[in-house]
Order: structure tokens, then sequence, then C-alpha cells
């Protein structure tokens, strides 16, 4: 077995700054290897460069230096128009604020990860069913986020981040708006998910969340250090 | 990796216009106060249009009725000290058959003034020297065809036929004034009229003609008649009635059908043609409206690119969300443009429909007949459609250039 083809991104060396003033190192020199279907976990204090990992993960934000490799691509040479397809294509995204659109319907929500993604019209309603089956919300398809509780409205963010079928999930403090509870159902789902084949990248502050991942790391003011 | 010809599945424009017409229903308010802006204005233009075209319709009826369809041909006048340049020519006796032959002339007739000196005209043969005297009516000649050159209606009786003209009758039309002052109503029982002492049998009386206003005061004889008895040198104008927009035609060739040698020697006045006419009313009226109308379309262009602008910074969440599902710069910008358009579009429909209401409130206030070219509707629609594209063109591009990260966490 090839090693280097398990690699699904790798971060060598990677900081970004914010040119100020004051200018902001946000991230430090990270170096990163995630495998395919790995489990990640991300804890720190808030501003310590949690988010700005995340982003550049997620070909939100670009490196200021260093590289990073995904799917065996290096990112650096990249056109915005293929990040954007790499990123439509290979990872989904779960925000703790949810980012659910207010006056389209949960299924709606759903779909709207696939009218990018190039995949056919015909096939979205059935896909987006599929994912709201995954997180237990088909029963609230039709309804409005507005009327969801805080857990709902995380799982159905979830089904829309697994709708366009990812090989990366990205959840950035998925559980920061929820009481603990909750915080179980999004932790269980996660877990499910992983074990589907999908690789997961989780910051959090909650240590249940952090203790469930294969890899835990910790950030400080900007620097990532693996918790062995 | 899917090629980039099978783009089948990928955003194309049906989802574009679907995300665009979602994202404008979430604000029905917003989006009914920036269409009505576009309704103004190209309500504003439509109505004009509508208003020139009713206009000037109405104005080319009642045009038509008279003017646009007489002419009038007469020799130069001998005192305008031009007949040196150019000799005045003689009307022929048969000028009326020569222009009733040409190619547009529906109706064509001689009339002369015939001048009596202290003439007396009565309708009893012998007039009493005692009676105060009165007002004498004139005396015209005609050819049968004038009847129907000027529009005459006759209320008693018939007109001139050409027996009467061949065979110089003493017949005689009264005009309606002229009827009066002889105390003539009635034709079915054969009065007379005389001048100066010869008897001409009245067949009918002429209530109104167009052009020609001097017939209603009149005697009118037969020409033929005019000649032996009163020594008519030369008919004195020639009256045509025209096909419509005829005018230009008949102009450039009936003068030298009446005088081949000389055909320089008349006065030729000819209708100007329809279309020409209808330049100049639209011209006229448009101009004033239609800047009005633009100036609208201006200001609703502004209100377009503040909302849509407002709209993207409102939306930043959701533009962030969207570049992280998969949307490119492009398909951002799109989209906001989409939804400009859109309500482009609605407006410009809108504005056509309350502009024909006008054009039909404003025809059925005169009692006129509404009239407009309902290719507008298209054309007001694509309008509004590309003022809503200008001005969501600014915002858009703006929208397109957020960087995904920030503006997933600038916007909720
Ligand atoms: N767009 C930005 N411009 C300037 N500074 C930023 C920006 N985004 C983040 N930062 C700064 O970078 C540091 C790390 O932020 P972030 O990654 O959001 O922290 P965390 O997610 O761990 O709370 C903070 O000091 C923050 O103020
Ligand atoms: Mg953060």
């Amino acid at each position: 077995m090839n090693p280097e083809a398990d690699v699904l991104l790798r971060l060598e060396g990677v900081s970004r700054s914010f040119p100020g003033p004051p200018e902001v190192l946000a991230l430090r020199d990270a170096d990163l290897t995630v495998v395919r279907g790995d489990y990640v976990s991300i804890m720190g204090p808030s501003g310590s460069g949690k988010s700005t990992m995340l982003n550049m993960l997620g070909l939100l934000d670009r490196p200021t230096v260093g590289r990073y490799s995904l799917a065996g691509q290096d990112t650096a040479p990249l056109k915005d128009r293929d990040r954007t397809r790499l990123r439509g294509r290979m990872i989904g995204f779960v925000f703790q604020s949810f980012h659910l659109l207010a006056r389209r319907s949960v299924l709606d929500n759903v779909m709207l990860s696939m009218i990018y993604g190039g995949v056919p019209k015909a096939q979205r309603r059935q896909r987006a069913w599929g994912a709201l089956e995954q997180v237990s919300m088909t029963h609230r398809a039709a309804f409005y986020p507005g009327t969801l509780s805080g857990g709902e409205r995380q799982r159905a963010a979830i089904a829309r981040a697994v709708a366009s079928e990812p090989e990366l999930l990205l959840a950035d403090e998925p559980t920061g708006n929820l009481d603990s509870g909750t915080s179980g159902e999004v932790l269980e789902m996660l877990e499910g998910l992983n074990q589907a084949g999908l690789a997961v990248i989780v910051v959090t502050h909650d240590p249940e969340i952090a203790a469930a991942a294969r890899r835990r790391f910790q950030m400080r003011d900007g620097r990532l250090k693996e918790v062995l | 990796m899917t090629s980039r010809k099978s783009r089948d599945g990928r955003f194309g424009a049906g989802d574009l216009l679907g995300e665009a017409i979602r994202g404008l229903a979430g604000h029905p308010g917003r989006l009914a106060l920036t269409a009505l802006t576009v309704v103004l204005g190209i309500g504003a233009l439509v109505a004009t249009v509508g208003f020139a075209q009713t206009g000037q319709r109405q104005l080319e009826v009642t045009f038509n009725a008279v003017d646009a369809v007489h002419g009038v041909v007469k020799p130069v006048d001998d005192n305008s000290g031009l007949a040196g340049v150019a000799p005045t020519a003689v009307l022929p006796w048969d000028g009326d058959q020569t222009a009733a032959r040409l190619n547009g002339v529906n109706a064509a007739g001689l009339v002369s003034e015939i001048d009596l000196d202290n003439a007396a005209i009565s309708a009893a043969p012998v007039i009493d020297p005692m009676a105060p005297p009165t007002r004498v009516p004139s005396v015209m000649a005609a050819t049968p065809g004038l009847i129907d050159a000027v529009s005459g209606i006759l209320t008693e009786g018939r007109w001139l036929t050409w027996f009467h003209e061949l065979e110089s009758q003493p017949v005689a039309v009264l005009g309606q004034g002229a009827a009066e002052l002889l105390g003539v109503s009635r034709v079915d029982n054969q009065p007379s009229v005389f001048i100066n002492g010869r008897s001409y049998t009245v067949i009918g009386i002429l209530e109104q003609v167009e052009r020609v206003n001097g017939l209603i005061d009149s005697v009118i004889v037969p020409q033929s008649t005019a000649r032996r008895v009163f020594g008519l040198e030369a008919p004195d104008e020639l009256q045509v009635k025209l096909k419509m927009g005829a005018g230009p035609m008949v102009g450039d060739v009936i003068a030298t059908a009446l005088s081949p040698n000389n055909p320089t020697g008349y006065e030729v006045l000819m209708p100007l043609p329809p279309s020409q006419l209808r330049q100049r009313v639209t011209a006229e009226v448009n101009s004033v409206f239609v800047i009005l109308g633009l100036v609208a379309l201006v200001i609703s262009a502004v209100t377009i690119a503040v909302v849509t602008f407002m709209s993207v910074m409102e939306r930043r969440g959701e533009i962030g969300l969207r570049r992280a599902l998969g949307a490119t710069r492009l398909s951002i910008a799109a989209q906001f443009i989409a939804e400009a358009a859109v309500v482009g579009l609605l407006g410009g429909l809108t504005g056509a429909a309350a502009g024909i209401l006008a054009t039909v409130a404003l025809a059925a206030s005169r009692q006129w007949t509404p009239v407009l070219d309902l290719r507008l509707v298209g054309v007001a629609a694509l309008l509004g459609c590309v003022v809503g594209v200008l001005a969501g063109l600014l915002p858009a591009v703006r929208a397109g250039r957020l960087e995904p990260a920030t503006a997933l966490q600038e916007g909720t």
C-alpha cells in the first residue's frame, strides 16, 4: 500500500498573516498531514487562529507563506475558478452560525449545495432527501429554518454539507451555539459520517467532541501542536 | 474530473434565474418599491408614444377629411410681378377631364367667378323698380365634376350633369345662401331664377362644400352656358380630389398634362403625403416627453443600483456560503445582475401596462380611438431589463469580489 495515495491534504510550513496595522500572525508555520477518512479535532482559545486554519484548508483563504496540497495537487498555482471547483467537489462546511438561508425550506437549503457542483437537476432532490435521511431530518424538509431548534438547524446544515458527497468535512465550532444535549446529537452524526468514510476536521471547545477524534490538536497563538 | 464540455448539471441559466427570483421573493416589499421606479420611467415612455400615436392618428383623421385629399391648380397670378418670368398659362376648358384621367385623381372640376356689374338677379321675371335694393347673389360657373372635387352636399334636387354642360342648358344650382336670398327652398316645382332677364331652371340646392366657400352664396350655372351667355374667357381654378397620399405624385404631372408647353404657368397646390405629416407630428410630441421618460429611467437605474448594493452588503453571509458551496465569482455576480434584470423586466412590463392604460384613458376622455403599437410592450420590457442589468453591474461585481472567508465571518 502506498501511503502517499492515502494522503488527503498536507500543510507544509504554512503561515497566514493579516497586514495591519497592527499586523496579526494568525497562523505560524503549521505542518499537518490528514489522510483519507481521518478524524481530526482542533482546540484552542478564542483568537488562536483555528478559523484561519480551517479557511485555509477549505480553500476559502490562501496561505501567506508555505505550501498547501489537496488530493495530491498543490493549490498555490490554482486560479480562483479552479479552487472554487475543487472546493465545491471535495469539501463540505459546517459553521457555528449554521448559515442557512432564512427564506428557503430545509430541503431547498440542502439542494443549494448541489446547484454549483455539477449534480444534474433531476438528481438533486433525491440526493438532498437522502442527506436529510442521514441526519434524521426528513420530517422537517418543508420547514423554514426559523421554525427549527438549534440542533435541527445544525443537522440541516450537516445534511447540506454532505449532500454534495465531499471527501472532507470542515466543521468550525459546530456545537458552539448548542446546549450539551444537542451537542451530543451532532457528535454522533459526525462520528457516523466519519465511519462512512468522510474525513472530518472539527474545531471545538467541547472536550468530549475533541476526545472522539482519532488525532487531537491544540492551537495557541497561531501555533498548531498535536496532543499525543 | 468532468470535462469542460459536459456542463450538464453545472450552474446554468435555469439555476441562475431560479436563484434570482427566489432571492427577490425574499424581499417582496423592496422588490415592489424598486420596480415601481422602473414602472414610472417605462410608463412615461410608453404613455408618451401612446399619446403621440393616438393624437397623430386623430390628426390624420381630421386632416384626411379635408386637407389631405384636396388640391387646386390655377394660373399664376398676373399681378404678382412674376408674369414676365413665368408667363401665365390659361386653364383649358376641358382641364377637368384631363385631370380626371390622371392616376391618383378621384374627381376634378373647373370653377369660375362670373363678373357681372349690377346684375339683376331674382326669382321673379320682372323687377319692381320701387322695391328696396336687396343683397344680390353672385354668379359662378362650374363643370359636372366639381361637386365631387369639393365634396359638395346637396339638400335638394341634383347637381349639373354632362347633358347640361354639353348642351349649354339654362339651368342653375343655388348655393344655400343664394337660395335664401332668392326665397327658393324647393326644386320639385321647377322654380326659375332670372339673371339680367334670362330664365334659368333651378335643379338643385347646394348645402355644403369644402374649399370653395363662395359657391354657397352663388347661383351656379354650367361652364358652357357661362361662356355663351356671359362671355367667360377661361376657367379660374381647377379643383381636384385625390386618393390618400397621392398629392406629391399628382403634383408632379398635373401642370404638364394641362399645358405641355408652359407647365410653369400654373400655381399647383397639393397636400403633403401623410407619412411626412406623421413624422412632423411625432417628432414634435416625442422630443419633450421622451426626455422626461429617460430622466425617470436614469433615476430608476440609480435606485436599482443603490438597492442592489444594499442587498449585497446585507447578504454577505449568503455570498460567503455560496462561495463555500462552490459558487464562482462569476456565478455570484451573475445572480445579482439577474436579480436586477428581473426587477427591470417586471417594472418594464408593469410600466408598459400603465402606459397603455394611460393612453386608453386619454383617448376615452376625448372620445378618440386609442392607437398604440403593441410591439412597444416588448420593447418596454426589454428596455426595463437593460436598465436593470446596467444598474446591477457595479454592485454585482462588488459581490463577486468579496473574499469568501471575510464574507462568511462578517455576515451571519
Ligand atoms: N480578516 C482578518 N483581518 C485581520 N485579522 C484577522 C482576520 N481574521 C482573523 N484575524 C485575526 O487573526 C487571529 C485569529 O483569528 P481566528 O482564526 O478567527 O481565531 P479563532 O477562530 O481561533 O477564534 C485573531 O487575532 C483575529 O483577530
Ligand atoms: Mg473561530
